[in-house]
């Protein structure tokens, strides 16, 4: 995953050159983001334009940093790149600034499914999603003679009946570690079955309800087909299991379906087994049990206009259709014209076809998720209800919001 | 030495401590009394790439900016952090207090609370690791002390590496051997005779594990303190104990502990404090479904996707309250020193 | 060292050796375990299949012919450009030690010859101020550092290392210059010195051993240091240990394990040459230093 940054940058230059393109600009630009590839080759591509300064720094604490960096005047950065579950933490601080006469301006090739709009304002630039979705052994699955599942109760039919003939004892993978990867199993499941996390148009809590128990009791369920440290595995465990060929069937993030057969020293039937499917749904609904994320840029506020505008036309140059290669292409599932998805980019858009729902972006999102993954790890372990489970859920969120400002 | 010239002496930490801690514990101590505005919330037309449009919800910025620029400190919540759930959860407790009739089922529904679990693993963490670590580090000190002196330097080099090797890696390291497939794991289920046996499934076996790690972690920096001291043990007092008759123990009991005194006091006060504040082997264990501490609730306040920033800052204040109570026998201890050295 | 008084029965010769190995091993082991595992691919050093591929390294023969393979070291050095870090680090450590070291010395020497209360006072605030967890002291700076265009720079990360290191140095030295006995600065000053030249004509040549022993636990935490350089230091700046995580990845993007270990053990080499080097002193220093408290 790890891609020779310098050969990166390198191999996207000589491809700008030869297609003749130019970018110029007029201010200095400072991107801010995660560090991941796809993020790379962006700014790699935002940093071909000439006349200014672009710099960047990437890297897996942009969280903690991005807001402090885009205040003062004027800011150290001028743009952030960021996810749907973050870009609200900006929109809170208002950091960022609304792009609409950026985009008439210089912004008129962007797909319209580009544009994330908060109400009228179009605060950022998507490029690249992502969503949860299944992989899964075949050949395990037609040896224990089973259909691939599309609900949530077929697939535990189907680790029922691998188990039961012996072929493994643990056939269920999942990232159930307690806190961030705990919450986010959770909201898929209870969006699924047609939860939603707030009351209406307030910031009340909503998650103590019928959804909310069948979401963990389809999770417990789950769990008894898990490894017993179930608790302990975040994605990048649950991965390993997958690869070492102890799991045959998860709900794994997209961007990483790429890696699974790459990885070194992958087992020979991994490779040969390994398939990707459609997120499964739960309980009888329609829509998917997960959510889809999308990764886009925005600018800062706290900028003079000259370098906004560098900003936008740097960051979009990183974006261009012609940015996509043989080498950037199967990086992400990209929002960008022109892109053909690969065989790893099938499960994504499966979930975009059936209407997932995106996660949801609202300003007391990221407390709802931080109490969801301090509270529900009782429950999973069988300590406690799970009423009070979220129960206790909703009274952590409630003394978080409170102290925000956003309950009274 | 007089006023003046100390304070020349002092002038450059001092400055340095003033600058960057004293001056943030003042901010950090005002952030926990002030919380942000409540914010004025709209209703608006979401869009999303391969999705469409939705309607959600979101802070109308020309309100809260207004509300900000009269007050950027924030709305004055007095101590309504320090007491709410996230933290000492006076109104729950006195809830709870109201609905038990017995102390089990009290004691019970506290658990409940983050911060009274939090508080139960790390006061039970204090309690095991800091003893454990002080007799380890001072067995090890004397069994390397009467090696060879060829082999003490090699010694004390690999004595010094679960001290040295970043603890981010090395709890990481630790967290895959003991695995049920890891080597240390696989060993554990050999010898508990059952296959299904995992260290990191159960909270008590976890509590465990990660006190085990505390005292291996901390036990070199208690073996180097201690060997140090071991080095200057006056041998005339050793001699003579032996002339009374002393047997071994008699003699480590008698002469060498009181001599090595001052230096457990110093192992004592940094270990009480440092193991307050675990974090890192809760963090590099995954051990969050089974043990918190206050670190780690301001690790997670100011790491989730909203930062709860006045949230930490009650956690922190809070925890050096707790270090000041902990620490304060040894301190009054420390007082009656000075004022008998002077 | 055992001297006649101090000589051991045979019985507890072996005890104690047998007690030496055992901690060794203990010590030693998940070191040594992670210096083989290095040679490996990630599938074999985690070994989730089976524990032993640990040991033969069945997957890293699979993929590269042999049962070691260098990739993690070549991807971490060359690719990942680890030097440079390793480079950001050694100008941290060496600031931060030599910083440290001067403005303590000073102030430690100052609290244990003056013998007002104050001096007390002093030392307990420091204490406290050391209970201060680190992660909230730095999510402080960030918004004023950013303000003052000092932020992601070494310097910046340097001073903040210095300040937060300083209740720690203090106490060494403090203790240290205590066992210094005052008569020794008090004749200078008799002979005219002032304070300040009695301290550099005569303490200063006597004080080695101790402010090296500070100096290494300075070195230490300048050197494994995460909450600080992960926070303030920009990409381009990290000093190792932030990248070391880096390498780990986050939980939608895949990290590389075996860049992260190989990086550990080769992070772990500078420590064995210094440890080695400085041994004597370390136990020397403290020797003369701490144990009157």
């Amino acid at each position: 995953m790890f891609l020779k940054k310098i050969a990166l940058a390198g191999s996207v230059a000589a491809f700008a050159a030869s297609a003749g393109y130019a970018c110029e600009i007029g201010a200095r630009v400072n991107i801010v983001g995660n560090e991941f590839a796809a993020i790379q080759a962006v700014a790699a591509g935002a940093k071909e334009c000439t006349g200014a300064s672009v710099e960047s720094n990437l890297t897996s604490e942009h969280q903690t940093i991005n807001v402090a960096g885009l205040s003062g005047n004027p800011s150290e950065y001028t743009t952030a790149i960021i996810a749907n579950s973050s870009v609200v933490a900006l929109m809170n601080e208002d950091v960022i600034r609304p792009l609409n006469d950026l985009v008439e301006k210089y912004g008129q090739d962007l797909q319209p499914g580009q544009l994330i709009k908060i109400g009228d304002n179009i605060m950022a630039i998507a490029f690249m999603a992502n969503a949860q979705h299944l992989m899964y052994r075949k050949d395990i699955l037609e040896q224990a003679g089973v259909e691939v599942p599309t609900t949530y109760e077929e697939m535990l039919e189907v680790a029922e009946a691998i188990r039961a003939q012996g072929i493994m004892q643990n056939p269920v993978g999942g990232a159930y570690a307690s806190g961030w990867n705990l919450a986010q199993e959770f909201n898929n499941m209870f969006l699924g079955y047609g939860g939603s996390h707030f009351k209406p148009g307030t910031a009340e809590p909503n998650v103590n309800s019928e959804a909310g128990v069948n979401a963990l009791n389809m999770m417990k369920a789950l769990s008894e087909y898990m490894n017993p440290d179930f608790l302990t595995h975040d994605s990048n465990a649950t991965n390993a299991e997958y690869r070492a060929g102890n799991v045959a069937i998860m709900n794994m993030w997209g961007s990483r379906a790429s890696q699974q057969t790459t990885t070194e020293g992958v087992l020979q039937e991994v490779i040969d087994g390994h398939a990707i499917g459609a997120p499964l749904t739960v309980g009888g609904g329609d829509i998917p049990a997960t959510t889809l994320w999308w990764d886009g840029w925005t600018v800062g506020k706290n900028i003079s206009d000259e370098e906004a505008e560098a900003t936008f036309i740097a960051m979009k140059h990183g974006i261009r259709p012609d940015m996509l290669n043989d080498e950037t292409t199967p990086l992400a599932v990209w929002l960008i014209e022109g892109y053909q998805p690969g065989k790893d980019a099938e499960g994504v858009f499966a979930a975009a076809k059936m209407g997932t729902p995106p996660y949801p972006m609202l300003p007391y999102m990221g407390l709802m998720h931080s109490a969801l993954g301090n509270e529900l790890a009782d429950f999973m372990q069988g300590k406690e209800s799970a009423e009070q489970a979220l129960a206790d859920v909703e009274a952590a969120y409630r003394a978080a919001a409170i102290e925000q400002g956003y309950l009274q | 030495m007089r006023h003046k010239t100390f304070l020349w002496f002092f002038l450059p930490t001092g400055l340095a401590m003033l600058l960057f801690i004293a001056m943030p514990i003042v901010s950090v101590v005002t952030q926990s009394i002030f919380a942000p505005h409540p914010a004025v919330l709209l209703e608006v037309e979401n869009c999303t790439p391969l999705i469409g449009c939705t309607t959600e919800t979101t802070v109308d910025q020309e309100a809260t900016a207004a509300l900000r620029a009269e007050k950027p400190l924030g709305r004055f919540v007095g101590l309504d952090i320090y007491f709410n759930r996230g933290h000492l959860a006076i109104q729950e407790i006195g809830q709870i207090w109201a609905a038990n009739e017995t102390w089990g089922g009290f004691f019970t529904e506290l658990g409940n609370l983050p911060f009274y679990r939090a508080m139960a693993f790390t006061l039970t963490f204090v309690a095991v690791v800091t003893p454990l670590t002080i007799v380890l580090g001072l067995v090890i000190a004397l069994a390397v002390n009467s090696l060879h002196r060829q082999l003490k330097g090699l010694m004390i080099f690999f004595s010094l590496l679960p001290m040295i090797v970043t603890p981010l890696i090395g709890s990481l390291i630790l967290f895959w051997m003991i695995d049920s497939r890891g080597v240390i794991g696989n060993a554990l289920v050999y010898l508990a005779g059952d296959p299904d046996f995992s260290l990191k499934a159960s909270t008590g076996l976890m509590w465990v594990a990660l006190m085990v790690y505390g005292v291996w972690h901390a036990a070199p920096f208690a073996f180097v303190v201690f060997y140090a001291g071991l080095q200057t043990l006056p041998q005339d007092q050793i001699e003579a104990a032996q002339i009374d008759g002393a047997t071994r123990w008699q003699q480590v009991k008698f002469v060498v502990v009181p001599h090595l005194m001052p230096l457990v006091t110093f192992v004592a006060l940094i270990q009480l404090m440092d193991n307050f504040k675990v974090f890192e082997p809760i963090i590099g264990f995954s051990a969050q479904a089974h043990a918190q501490s206050l670190s780690t609730f301001i690790f997670y306040d100011l790491g989730g996707e909203t930062r709860q920033l006045s949230s930490a800052a009650a956690t922190s204040v809070m925890t050096i309250f707790g270090v000041a109570i902990l620490l304060s026998p040894v301190l009054v201890r420390t007082w009656r020193d000075f004022k008998g050295a002077r | 060292m055992a001297s006649r008084a101090q000589r051991m029965p045979t019985s507890l010769r072996i005890a104690s050796s047998l007690f030496v190995l055992l901690w060794f091993i203990l010590a030693a082991f998940p070191f040594l375990w992670t210096v083989w595992g290095s040679f490996k691919v990630e599938l074999d050093f985690f070994s989730i299949a089976d524990w032993t591929n640990a040991l033969t390294g069945a997957r890293t023969e699979a993929v590269y012919g042999s049962p070691f393979t260098t990739t993690g070291y070549e991807g971490a050095w060359i690719q990942e450009e680890f030097w440079r870090n390793v480079l950001n680090t050694g100008i941290v450590c060496f600031f931060v030690v030599t910083i440290s070291l001067t403005i303590g010395t000073l102030g430690g020497y100052a609290l244990s010859r003056s013998t007002y209360n104050y001096t007390f006072w002093l030392l307990i605030t420091a204490l406290i101020f050391r209970a201060m967890p680190p992660i909230t002291l730095v999510s402080g700076y960030l918004l004023p550092f950013f303000e003052w265009n000092v932020w992601g720079i070494l310097p910046t990360t340097i001073i903040v290392l210095v300040a937060i290191n300083q209740p720690f140095t203090l106490w060494m030295l403090h203790s240290f210059f205590k066992n210094i006995p005052s008569e020794l600065d008090e004749s200078a000053k008799v002979d005219g010195c002032n304070q300040f030249q009695a301290f550099r004509r005569v303490i200063i040549p006597v004080m080695w051993p101790g402010v090296i022993t500070t100096g290494l636990f300075s070195f230490l935490l300048a050197y494994n240091d995460f909450a600080v350089g992960a926070m303030l230091l920009s990409e381009s700046n990290r000093t190792m240990v932030p990248a070391i995580a880096a390498f780990l990845g986050t939980t939608q993007t895949e990290g590389n394990v075996m860049f992260a270990v190989a990086a550990v053990v080769s992070a772990t080499v500078p420590l064995f040459i210094l440890v080695m080097f400085f041994q004597r002193q370390i136990v020397g220093g403290l020797t003369a230093g701490a144990v009157k408290g």
